[in-house]
């Protein structure tokens, strides 16, 4: 235990991308090997986050899950017409979660959690024919947050606590596709800002109309990560006054969607359990990734993103084979919310088809040990960044230039958590 | 618990060398082809250009940015290729010392505190490439800058021991594989499958550079007796052009395939096209003064002269001189096709001194269609000997290496063509690609210039995108545009399929402000 919290705090330093957008869906091993299902599923302490209403129907006084997962997610891109291509190769992120309910009666519960629902992690060559989009993002938000949970009747219960998130960002560019030094290196800004504050909250509400019948709701608001006097590093910069291009600070907003999920769970037998759950989250939020610079001769970076709301269908299936083992399996659908046209490279991704399996292994009466892994499968994709500009040498006018190409995401991601309760 | 750790590990290896792969990835080599080319050995031959010499200077960045150099990255995508390999020189500064001295300027950069003031001035660095260190070695591109045609034939072209007296090429001694080499010789000795030659600029831009300061070669096909700044004789250009293809393709030769690239003409570059034929402002009093100081010139004795039937009234009419208010007066100008008229003028009833009547000699006032060479936006303005009345382009005319006149520009025009009908006759005896780089620079060079992959590039000085910060040399966008034209002839003469260059992604002008 002592070893897998330690494991946890170094894991903390980066988290990644998987999951539409810089959705990261990794918040319990036990739900995730369901297809990360489980806004209706009464199980162990993950419910803070799929659905705190679900903490005051665990039967034991106290309920721990803590865990973290291996995120080894790599895209390539090539353009057939020019010959290009372009591998990333991006550090293993590693998502984790921290959960932890106390039962005061019968009916009041309550929680405290950690986790870390969104973030991005992608590196690509340096200097890569997109390198004037993205060369590498470090995208990490870590929430933490309290709950309460208290049961109205018998099968219905409430819950809810405000959430504190720390987010931090660090995104490296090239100023554009051509501007080098004298020496030929590339001219670059890296924006960096950590220890950004920023405040939010969830609700859920689960309703047991019969005793192997679950439904959920839960609601996770749009927290709003802003940035304000992060650093903004330039280099190699040509030596002249014509690029004045000087480290300064910046103000930046990052909006993290908010996130609806409504769901069902349906106990058939003293073995075999069904999950069902239905995310929509509200993409449309991120409009436009806008940086603003505070010396004023630089000016200010705008890039469109437009994304759309988009959904989630997750299934998942739990067989309890015996006093020991419990095996999961799940199945989810992960629409992306990236229009045609605003593919970008620092977050590509296209729709996915997922599998995941796991198992739990009961140790004791009150330890478990909890394993998952997720395959995401993603199709190859021809698509285009279109809202990248540059002016005419000739008119000055800005004009686009798409950046295009086909990109293929591969995703694995073994996990590993333990769950208490005494 | 330990065991799971173990076990994740070793999955977590498993997962890493997992990498996404597409389905038609442009390395696994089927996506493209060479047709029935073979680029496993290619060969570049040429001068500056070919070189990937810019702004006024052979550097890293620039050769790296070569157009055989880009070609060649393209090429590996086709078939298994041997490296490219490129005699680079030791720095970004640019320039050359020979023995540890100075004897070519470094690069020219984008200088200046606003763009209203920005201009080209040399680098304020070092150079550090020494031509007595040889490279030791064959290399793929053999770009020579300098070269004229029947130099790649010269014996001792690379000996550096005549790079002081100028009979050798202090590039080429660089990476000569001997005292006696010749470029075309060490381009055989690698066995090439596939070549390019750009070759013949300089036969003619010397000749244009220095505002018509050296002859038409006529019928002179000692090449020795040449001057840097002659034309080169049109049939011997069109007999040297044809030695080089046929040792290169020829059957009896290395057998190889390639593409010829032809000569654009020299007036599509912006070294003629920045300073105007008009670029003298004068107020009102100094254009009084100067009208005075002619009059007598315009309407006593160039009438005279017409009377006299010493010229033409033609000429008399091209050879009055008159200035006004503004900014836009044309400047004075020497001019050898005008009669020389210095000795009647000493005589009766003129009796001008030798000093004024060698001003007069061949004296007009240039028109629009003559062209002054960039160098020469530095002289125009100068006062002789600090004499403020003495003012180079306005009360002293300019030298005849200071403008190309028309007629000028007509030989250096019809020298151009007669190279490029020899090249295109040589491309089709031996069944070879043929770029048209003349049509190419004539479309970059027009009004407003082209749209080539969605970028706009023109033959505008500084800003056009596809000329470097010499005027005559190209940028590394200059250069792609080249390198994918060349693709395009290879894929319709070979039946390849060769992936384009994405001209877009190659810089222009290089800005810095350390400028001597």
């Amino acid at each position: 235990m002592k070893r897998l919290f330690l494991l946890g705090l170094v894991l903390l330093a980066t988290a990644t991308t998987y999951a539409g957008g810089y959705r990261v869906s990794l918040q319990g091993q036990r739900g995730l090997a369901m297809g990360h299902t489980g806004v209706a599923v009464v199980n162990n302490a993950e419910l803070a986050f799929f659905n705190p209403a679900g903490l005051v129907f665990l039967e034991n006084k106290i309920n721990v899950a803590v865990g973290a997962s291996a995120v080894f997610s790599d895209v390539v891109w090539q353009n057939e017409e020019f010959g290009q291509m372009a591998r990333t190769d991006s550090p293993v992120g590693t998502p984790f979660y921290a959960y932890f309910s106390y039962k005061l009666s019968e009916k009041f519960t309550l929680g405290l959690a950690a986790y870390t629902p969104y973030g991005s992690s992608v590196a690509w060559e340096k200097d890569w024919e997109g390198s004037h989009l993205v060369n590498d993002i470090e995208l990490a938000a870590i929430y933490v947050q309290a709950l309460a949970s208290y049961k109205i009747t018998d099968n219905l219960s409430v819950g809810a606590g405000p959430i504190y998130v720390s987010g931090s960002v660090n995104f490296n560019r090239n100023l554009n596709r051509t501007l080098t030094d004298l020496e030929g290196n590339r001219s670059n800004v890296t924006i960096d800002a950590s220890g950004v504050s920023a405040f939010g909250w969830s609700a859920g509400a689960m309703w047991r109309p019969i005793d192997s019948l679950t439904i959920g709701v839960n609601y996770r608001s749009e927290i709003l990560v802003e940035a304000e006097d992060g650093d903004a590093d330039f280099e190699n910069v040509p030596n002249s006054p014509l690029t004045s291009f000087n480290d300064t600070t910046f103000d930046a907003t990052l909006p993290l969607p908010a996130e609806l999920t409504v769901g069902a769970s349906y106990q058939l037998n003293d073995k075999w359990l069904f999950a069902f759950d239905y995310n929509r989250t509200f993409w449309s939020a991120y409009e436009s990734l806008d940086v603003d610079f505070a010396d004023p001769s630089i000016p200010d970076s705008s890039n469109p993103r437009q994304y759309e709301d988009s959904s989630i269908y997750r299934f998942g299936l739990q067989y309890a084979a015996n006093q020991t083992f419990v095996l999961r399996a799940g199945y989810y659908f992960d629409e992306s919310p990236v229009q045609s046209g605003y593919f970008a490279p620092e977050t590509p991704r296209n729709d996915s088809n997922n599998f995941t399996g796991g198992l739990t292994v009961n140790v004791t009466d009150k330890v478990a040990i909890d394993a998952s892994f997720l395959y995401s499968r993603f199709e190859e994709i021809d698509e285009s960044y279109d809202y990248y500009t540059e002016p005419n040498p000739r008119t000055g006018a800005s004009e686009r230039v798409p950046f295009e190409g086909t990109y293929k995401t591969s995703a694995f991601i073994p996990g590993l958590g333990v769950t208490i309760k005494i | 618990m330990k065991n799971y750790f173990k076990y994740i590990a070793v999955l977590a290896l498993g997962i890493v060398s997992c990498e996404p792969e597409l389905e038609n990835s442009v390395e696994d080599g089927n996506l493209y082809s060479n047709g029935s080319a073979d680029f496993s050995n290619y060969v570049a031959l040429g001068n500056s250009l070919t070189a990937g010499y810019a702004d006024g200077a052979l550097y890293i960045t620039g050769q790296q940015n070569s157009y055989p150099n880009i070609l060649a990255s393209k090429f590996a995508l086709t078939q298994e290729t041997n490296d490219f390999t490129q005699p680079l020189v030791n720095d970004n500064v640019g320039g050359l010392l020979l023995g540890g001295n100075q004897i070519a300027e470094p690069r020219f950069v984008l200088g200046g505190e606003s763009l209203a003031t920005a201009r080209p001035a040399r680098y304020n660095g070092t150079p550090t490439t020494e031509v007595t260190a040889n490279l030791n070695g064959s290399f793929s591109n053999m770009g020579v800058p300098g070269a004229k045609s029947f130099h790649l034939l010269a014996q001792g072209y690379g000996n550096v021991a005549g790079v002081a007296t100028g009979a050798a090429n202090p590039y080429f001694a660089r990476f000569a594989s001997s005292e006696s080499a010749t470029v075309l010789g060490d381009a055989l000795a690698q066995d090439p499958t596939f070549f390019t030659l750009w070759i013949g600029n300089n036969d003619v831009l010397g000749y244009a550079t220095s505002g018509g300061a050296g002859v038409y070669q006529e019928n002179n096909t000692d090449f020795t007796t040449y001057g840097p700044n002659d034309i080169t004789d049109a049939n011997a250009f069109a007999f040297v052009y044809n030695s080089l293809v046929s040792e290169l393709a020829g059957e009896d030769g290395a057998g190889a395939e390639g593409v010829l690239i032809n000569i654009p003409n020299v007036t599509d570059i912006p070294f003629f096209n920045v300073v105007p034929a008009n670029p003298i402002p004068l107020d009102a009093a100094t254009a009084g003064a100067l009208n005075a100081q002619f009059g007598a010139y315009n309407t006593a004795i160039l009438p005279g002269l017409v009377q006299a039937g010493l010229i033409t009234e033609a000429e008399a009419n091209s050879r009055k001189i008159t200035f006004a208010e503004g900014s836009q007066n044309f400047v004075t100008i020497v001019d050898e096709d005008l009669t020389d008229i210095s000795g009647v003028l000493q005589q009766a009833p003129f009796n001008l001194d030798a000093q004024t009547a060698g001003l007069l000699a061949q004296l007009r006032q240039a028109t629009p269609s003559d062209l002054i060479p960039l160098t020469s936006s530095s002289f125009i303005g100068t006062t002789v000997n600090n004499n403020p009345m003495l003012v180079n382009g306005v009360s002293v005319p300019l030298g005849d290496q200071h403008v190309l006149t028309s007629s000028e520009q007509e030989l250096v025009a019809g020298v151009t063509a007669q190279y490029n009908a020899a090249i295109s006759a040589i491309a089709d005896q031996y069944s070879l690609g043929l770029v048209d780089a003349n049509s190419l620079l004539g479309l970059i060079g027009g009004d407003g210039g082209t749209v080539y992959q969605g970028v706009q590039i023109s033959s505008a000085f500084v800003s056009g995108g596809a000329f470097s910060l010499d005027g005559v040399h190209l940028t590394p966008r200059g250069y792609a545009v080249i390198a994918n034209e060349i693709v395009n002839e290879i894929n319709a003469t070979y039946g390849a399929d060769v992936p384009a260059v994405d001209v877009g992604s190659y810089g222009t002008v290089t800005l810095n402000n350390n400028v001597q």
